[in-house]
């Protein structure tokens, strides 16, 4: 077993790290406290490559492997989850998905521009009554012969106003339940699709979150993905890779929330001394430093099974539980140790302690990782 | 015109300094590394040199005295753009060895610029680019604040005391760059990366130069005196303090 990065790795991971400390950290608490979206950020992440950085290059793609891919989401989190989920649906959903189970003509056409970062990725599963139970799908794709008719709503869509392909999941056989259902790559700008408002988000604010109204939006017969009815475990091969993202994106705002608060202690002095030098202190970050080196073994092993086209589902699901949980954990117990300063903004720690609560959420919630864990374990 | 860039390998500027129980080595266990920052930013400037006027530079390489543990610093120096890069495989002993090193490759392989960071951020030296100038008779300018190339020409401008001097020096010159050369050094995008996979590091063997300074020991910076807050209420505490505890007054 080796742990150590390569040279290609330790290079990228250090290229993200000198985006984030350089540039995102800059105005991360004025985006969050406005609810900015990162332009200027998303922009430099383009320039250098990281959308569609997994993408084979014979597609446009910068054909980095999965592990160089978590260490960039690890690195921009520790400063800036918004641009982490950004970035991770675009890559882990939309081009991994594309790139996987579309053809030829939908690579060529779709996943090109947004492997190249030209475009921006979507990917609409959520309805306002089909979170966690993607099965019971209400949005509607008829088939009408040359094209699909699709009505519907769906909700908490990362990246709905700035993406330009959406990769849509909609019910087209209701009777046959989620085996009726379809994946589809819709543009943006086709009549009948409505933007909501930005939902006012607690954490992750600068990233751009509506739900999409689809109205008789006419989607071309060649932009389904894969064969009929389709669609449910497409979703759920696409979630299944982008669990390891957001896992690796949890991690990163844990170690975030966790550097931050061990600089505090060992400067914050209180009854004479650091408060490092406190045993309720120094034993709160000793153990914060073993649940994120737990985490960080988690991803990195699911982000190498992947790598090595190996089964890394079970690995996957486990960091995404595992991860997201000890973010809370770390991140609360950062705001404790910096004490008010934790509640206050310029210490970062408490955005930190509200994004981590949307790892436990998105993507699957960590009670949709335990029954994925629980049914794999139980049925080898 | 042809580049060289002299990168070093330094610890990266946030290390927490420790040196080995004798004192005489610096305890490089656990520590990052990085390309000394004024020669990035001398390779920062050279890359723009060659992306703004088109064609004029044909080459630009980067030139390293290390062991193989350098590679990853010089593989960034790549995929940011330079189109070489060179190790002299040796471990750098001290300004003189390294100057001579470069020297020697430089002499059959000639730069018409060639560019050195004012210092490395690890032992300040201050003297490779110096040494190297005039161990190949060539001129040097120190202090080098902005490069310019204009009809072909290059404009070298230096800080002096109370003002600037801007240069007109016939090539091949070593210039020795301090902080305003560039702006930001840059960070490598994936195309650049994967572009750097294809280029190779030329190893070179050393002439082996014997160091001409020896180190005797380091030691690190006495610990700060402890700061004793007294609230801007209490006069009569501060002057208790610097009257019987320290004596001041």
């Amino acid at each position: 077993m080796n742990f150590e990065l390569t040279e290609e790795q330790k290079l990228i991971q250090q290229a993200a790290r000198d985006l984030a400390e350089r540039e995102a950290l800059l105005d991360v608490i004025e985006r969050d406290e406005k609810a900015e979206y990162p332009y200027k950020h998303v922009q430099r992440m383009k320039e250098l490559g990281f959308f569609g950085m997994t993408v084979d290059p014979k597609y446009d793609g910068g054909g980095m492997d999965s592990l160089s891919y978590v260490l960039v989401l690890e690195e921009l989190s520790k400063h800036d989850s918004s641009l982490a989920v950004i970035l991770s649906v675009h890559n882990s959903l939309a081009c991994w998905g594309l790139e996987n189970f579309g053809n030829e003509y939908q690579k060529e056409k779709y996943l090109k521009p947004m492997a190249r970062g030209e475009v921006i990725g979507a990917f609409l599963l959520s309805e306002p009554e089909a979170g966690s139970d993607a099965t019971h799908q209400k949005t509607l794709a008829e088939d009408m012969g040359d094209h699909y008719l699709v009505n519907g709503i769906k909700n908490w869509i990362t990246s709905a106003s700035t993406a330009g392909y959406y990769i849509l999941i909609a019910q087209t056989k209701p009777e046959l339940k989620h085996k009726g259902i379809n994946a589809f790559i819709v543009e943006k700008d086709t009549p009948g699709i409505t933007i909501g408002p930005h939902e006012n988000k607690m954490g992750m604010r600068s990233s751009d979150t509506h739900s999409v109204m689809f109205t008789n939006v006419k989607v071309p017969k060649e932009n389904r993905i894969g064969e009929e009815g389709f669609g449910f475990k497409f979703a759920m091969k696409c979630l299944e890779v982008g669990r390891i993202g957001i896992a690796a994106q949890a991690l990163g705002i844990a170690e975030g929330a966790y550097m931050r608060a061990l600089k505090y202690a060992k400067e914050r002095k209180a009854f004479g001394t650091e408060i490092a030098n406190h045993q309720a202190i120094a034993f709160k970050l000793a153990d914060m430093a073993v649940k994120i080196e737990t985490a960080k073994l988690l991803v990195y092993k699911a982000a190498t099974l992947k790598d090595l086209h190996q089964p890394f589902g079970l690995i996957g699901a486990m960091a995404k539980r595992y991860c997201a949980d000890i973010a809370m954990e770390v991140t609360t117990d950062a705001v404790q140790i910096h004490g008010g300063y934790g509640y206050v903004k310029e210490y970062h720690v408490e955005r930190l302690f509200r994004e981590a609560k949307l790892t436990q959420i998105y993507e699957g919630t960590s009670e949709i990782q335990r029954i994925v864990i629980s049914r794999s374990i139980l049925n080898e | 015109m042809k580049i060289l860039v002299c990168i070093s390998n330094v610890p990266d500027t946030t290390t927490k300094i420790k040196f080995t129980s004798d004192g005489k080595q610096f305890d490089a266990t656990g520590v990052q590394w990085i390309i000394n920052p004024w020669d990035e930013l001398a390779l920062t400037r050279a890359l723009e040199l060659k992306e703004t006027t088109g064609g004029l530079i044909e080459n630009i390489t980067v030139i390293n005295v290390g062991t193989k543990d350098t590679e990853i610093t010089i593989r960034k120096a790549l995929s940011v753009g330079a189109d070489h890069a060179v190790r002299i495989d040796a471990i750098p002993t001290d300004a003189y060895a390294v100057a001579s090193e470069i020297a020697k490759y430089v002499e059959t392989h000639p730069f018409d610029l060639i560019l050195t960071g004012i210092e490395s951020s690890d032992y300040n030296g201050n003297a490779v680019g110096g040494m190297l100038a005039e161990l190949l008779n060539i001129p040097s300018v120190s202090s080098v604040s902005s490069i310019e190339i204009n009809e072909g020409k290059l404009i070298i401008t230096r800080e002096i005391d109370g003002g600037k001097q801007i240069l007109d020096v016939p090539t091949p010159l070593v210039a020795i760059v301090q902080k305003g050369i560039a702006k930001e050094p840059r960070i490598p995008s994936m195309r650049g990366i994967m572009a750097a996979r294809t280029k190779v590091i030329e190893v070179v063997n050393p002439i082996n130069v014997a160091p001409l300074t020896d180190y005797i020991l380091f030691e690190l910076p006495q610990p700060k005196g402890k700061c004793k807050m007294i609230p801007a209420d209490q006069l009569d505490e501060l002057i208790h303090v610097l009257h019987q505890e320290i004596k001041a007054i």
